[in-house]
Parts: structure tokens; C-alpha cells; sequence
């Protein structure tokens, strides 16, 4: 088996396009099944009072990372075949705190946004709309700001080719860590949970 | 259906027209639905070689705007004109658009199922309609920004880089729940 079955030319364009829709659908479904087309259950995880975004997220990076470590070490996939995003320290640093700040005042990301829409929350079009808002402001600033947004580039690069840690035993850190990030997720609820049932006596 | 469950859940979520009086089922259990968007993941990584995504697809529709109201100004711009291609094709001819249309097809489907579409805005009863989208208005705007400055938002930079061990897609992540947390004491009132 020649894996990924795109890079190695097994359909083209065209049909990679359905393939994206058909992905599209198996992505929205388990985001809603999971809740997270809801701004209150997303928000939540920042309160403490439901950890499912912390859950779901680590369940889905595990599954993943494990079935791709498998699939590799057997010779299936070939793993440079598979789009890294280069890394650019400062951007992504800046990056992920404004959107983390985002996710919390407007309760969605842009995926969980699509899934809001769906099922009819009407907060989720405004965020939508704010989105396109911000992109276009970035869009904007961009040749004002294209200096900061690739600074300090990297390349593409993994945490096991950065830490020179063989994949398989980073693999098997990063699960140790999601099981131990799951037991205390469920602490954490427990005690928060008692702690609003005392407030309200 | 048992009618406690819908005067326990309508409150929550303050409805904005009548609507059938139905139970909405729950919502599956964290890890569970985690497993299968893992699932939904590792198959994009071996039948396409790339990961899932979303804020790109809506650069696509933001550059495609700019490009049709001011052409000149979009092809200047090195940022929209990645979105926009060299012309050949429709911009919107891109995985990334197919992939949202289908999550959002995706996310109906499961809602419908699971009979939890309704027309609703998610907040506490401690702040207004007005303020809510306001707040939504705003977070989405900043979210906008961050995922672009990124290189990508949740979906293609936390998941997709966390379970292929990229290194800025980590660095991204933390800050991404050092940003939320940081920031969660000041919108409480929005959510608690």
C-alpha cells in the first residue's frame, strides 16, 4: 500500500475535491456530536466547568499521531508526503494567543463556527461575519505586517527532529501526557462541580 | 418524551421564536467523539497527505470579495493573491472550500439526528442579546486575525500539527489555551 494515495497520483484534482467534501462531513458530524457547535460548551473548558474541548482534541491528536506512527513504521504512508506547516516562532507565538483570546469572547473557532451556523445559532453568524472581518483586516495590514509574520522561520520541522528524540518514544510521551492530562480533566470537573453545588446551598 | 427534561434545557439556551417542544439528546461522550474525528483525521492524512482545516476556506471567500470589488488592490496584495490563485481556476475550486461545505453539511446532519437544531443564541441569562453579539462580533474578528497570523486556526494548526508533531503548531497551541484562559476572567459574565 502507497500511502497518501493523492501524493502517489491515485485520483486527481477533481475527485480530491469530493474526497474533501466527504472528510467535511465526517469533521462537522463528530465537532456536533462532540457539542462543539454550542459557544457555552466550548467556553466552558475555560472555566473549568466541562473539559470536553481539552478531551476531544487529545483524543483526536492520539488517534491520530498513533495511526500514522503505525502506518509509517509499517511502510504504508510516507510520512514526508504529509504537509507540515512551517514553523515561524513569533507568528505563531502572537498567533495563538490572539486567537486563543478570540476563542473565548466570541466562543467559537472558525471550524465549530460552521458547525454553530448549522444548527441554527444565531450567535454563530455574527462570529462568522466578525471572522471575515478580521481576516480582511489582516488581509489589509498584511504588507505592513508580512515582516513580523515571517520572522524567525524555522522551516518544517517536528518536535522529534528539534528535541533529536526518535518519533516513537515522543509518540509514546505525548500519549503518557494526554492520559494524564484525561485524569486530571475529570478532577478538575469533579471539583468545580462541588464547588458551584456548595455555592448554591 | 418526558417534559422536565425540556423545562430543565430551554432556559439555558434562551430560544428566539417558538419552537417544538422536542428533547434534544446528548451530546456523546467526549472521548468517543474524539476517537472519530481522530479517525476522520488520520484519513485525511493517508488518503490526501494533508491535514483538516477551516479558517482558509473562509480567506478564500474574504480574498474572492476583495478581488471582485477591487481587483487591482487584490493582486497587489500578496495575501489575498495566495487565495486567489493564478486565475485559471475558480478560487472556490479549492479543498479547503469543499471540506467547510461538507462540515457544515456534516454538523447539520448530526444536529438533525440528534434533534438539536434550533434557532438559539448561546449565552448566560447575565448579559443581552446585544452584548452577545457584540462579544461574538469581536472574539470572531480577533480569531480571525490569530489564526491568519498562525498559518492556521484549531483545526489546522492545533489538531492537525499536534497529531503530526509539528513543532509551531505546539507552540501555537499552548498559547492558544494561555490566551483563553488568561482572558476568561473578563468575559465571565458572558458564559457563567
Amino acid at each position: 500500500m502507497s500511502a497518501p494515495f493523492f501524493k502517489f497520483g491515485l485520483f486527481g484534482n477533481e475527485v480530491s475535491l469530493i474526497v474533501a467534501f466527504v472528510i467535511g462531513i465526517g469533521f462537522g458530524f463528530f465537532l456536533e456530536r462532540a457539542g462543539f457547535g454550542s459557544a457555552r460548551k466550548l467556553a466552558a473548558q475555560f472555566y473549568f466547568r466541562d473539559m470536553a474541548v481539552f478531551k476531544v482534541m487529545f483524543t483526536a491528536i492520539i488517534t491520530a499521531m498513533l495511526g500514522l506512527f503505525y502506518f509509517s513504521w509499517l511502510g504504508w504512508v510516507d510520512l514526508s508526503l504529509v504537509y507540515l506547516t512551517p514553523t515561524f516562532i513569533w507568528a505563531d507565538l502572537a498567533g495563538g494567543l490572539i486567537l486563543g483570546i478570540g476563542f473565548v469572547i466570541g466562543g467559537y473557532c472558525p471550524g465549530t463556527s460552521g458547525v454553530a451556523c448549522a444548527t441554527g445559532k444565531m450567535d454563530g453568524y455574527v462570529f462568522v461575519l466578525g471572522l471575515f472581518f478580521g481576516i480582511f483586516a489582516f488581509g489589509e495590514a498584511f504588507p505592513w505586517i508580512a515582516g513580523f509574520f515571517n520572522a524567525a522561520p524555522m522551516g518544517q520541522i517536528t518536535l522529534p527532529q528539534l528535541l533529536d528524540i526518535p518519533y516513537g518514544v515522543l509518540v509514546f510521551f505525548v500519549v503518557l501526557i494526554a492520559l494524564g492530562g484525561f485524569l486530571l480533566a475529570g478532577k478538575v470537573e469533579k471539583y468545580f462541580a462541588q464547588e458551584d453545588a456548595g455555592k448554591a446551598l | 418524551m418526558d417534559p422536565t427534561i425540556d423545562t430543565l434545557s430551554v432556559p439555558k439556551t434562551e430560544t428566539n421564536k417558538k419552537v417544538k417542544v422536542k428533547a434534544a439528546q446528548p451530546y456523546w461522550n467526549p472521548y468517543l467523539s474524539g476517537f472519530g474525528l481522530g479517525l476522520v483525521l488520520l484519513s485525511a492524512f493517508v488518503i490526501m497527505g494533508r491535514g483538516l482545516g477551516a479558517s482558509g476556506a473562509f480567506s478564500t471567500v474574504v480574498a474572492s470579495g476583495v478581488n471582485a470589488i477591487a481587483p487591482h488592490h487584490a493582486s497587489g496584495n500578496a495575501f489575498y493573491e495566495g487565495y486567489l490563485g493564478d486565475g485559471t481556476t475558480s478560487p472556490f475550486k479549492s479543498w479547503l472550500v469543499f471540506e467547510v461545505l461538507g462540515l457544515i453539511i456534516g454538523g447539520f446532519i448530526s444536529g438533525a439526528l440528534a434533534g438539536r437544531i434550533k434557532k438559539t443564541t448561546e449565552k448566560s441569562e447575565h448579559i443581552s442579546f446585544k452584548m452577545r453579539y457584540v462579544y461574538a462580533f469581536f472574539g470572531g474578528a480577533l480569531m480571525g486575525i490569530g489564526a491568519k497570523l498562525a498559518r492556521g486556526c484549531t483545526s489546522g494548526q492545533a489538531l492537525t500539527g499536534g497529531a503530526l508533531l509539528n513543532v509551531g503548531s505546539w507552540i501555537f497551541m499552548l498559547m492558544v489555551f494561555a490566551g483563553a484562559y488568561g482572558a476568561a476572567y473578563f468575559v465571565r459574565r458572558q458564559w457563567l
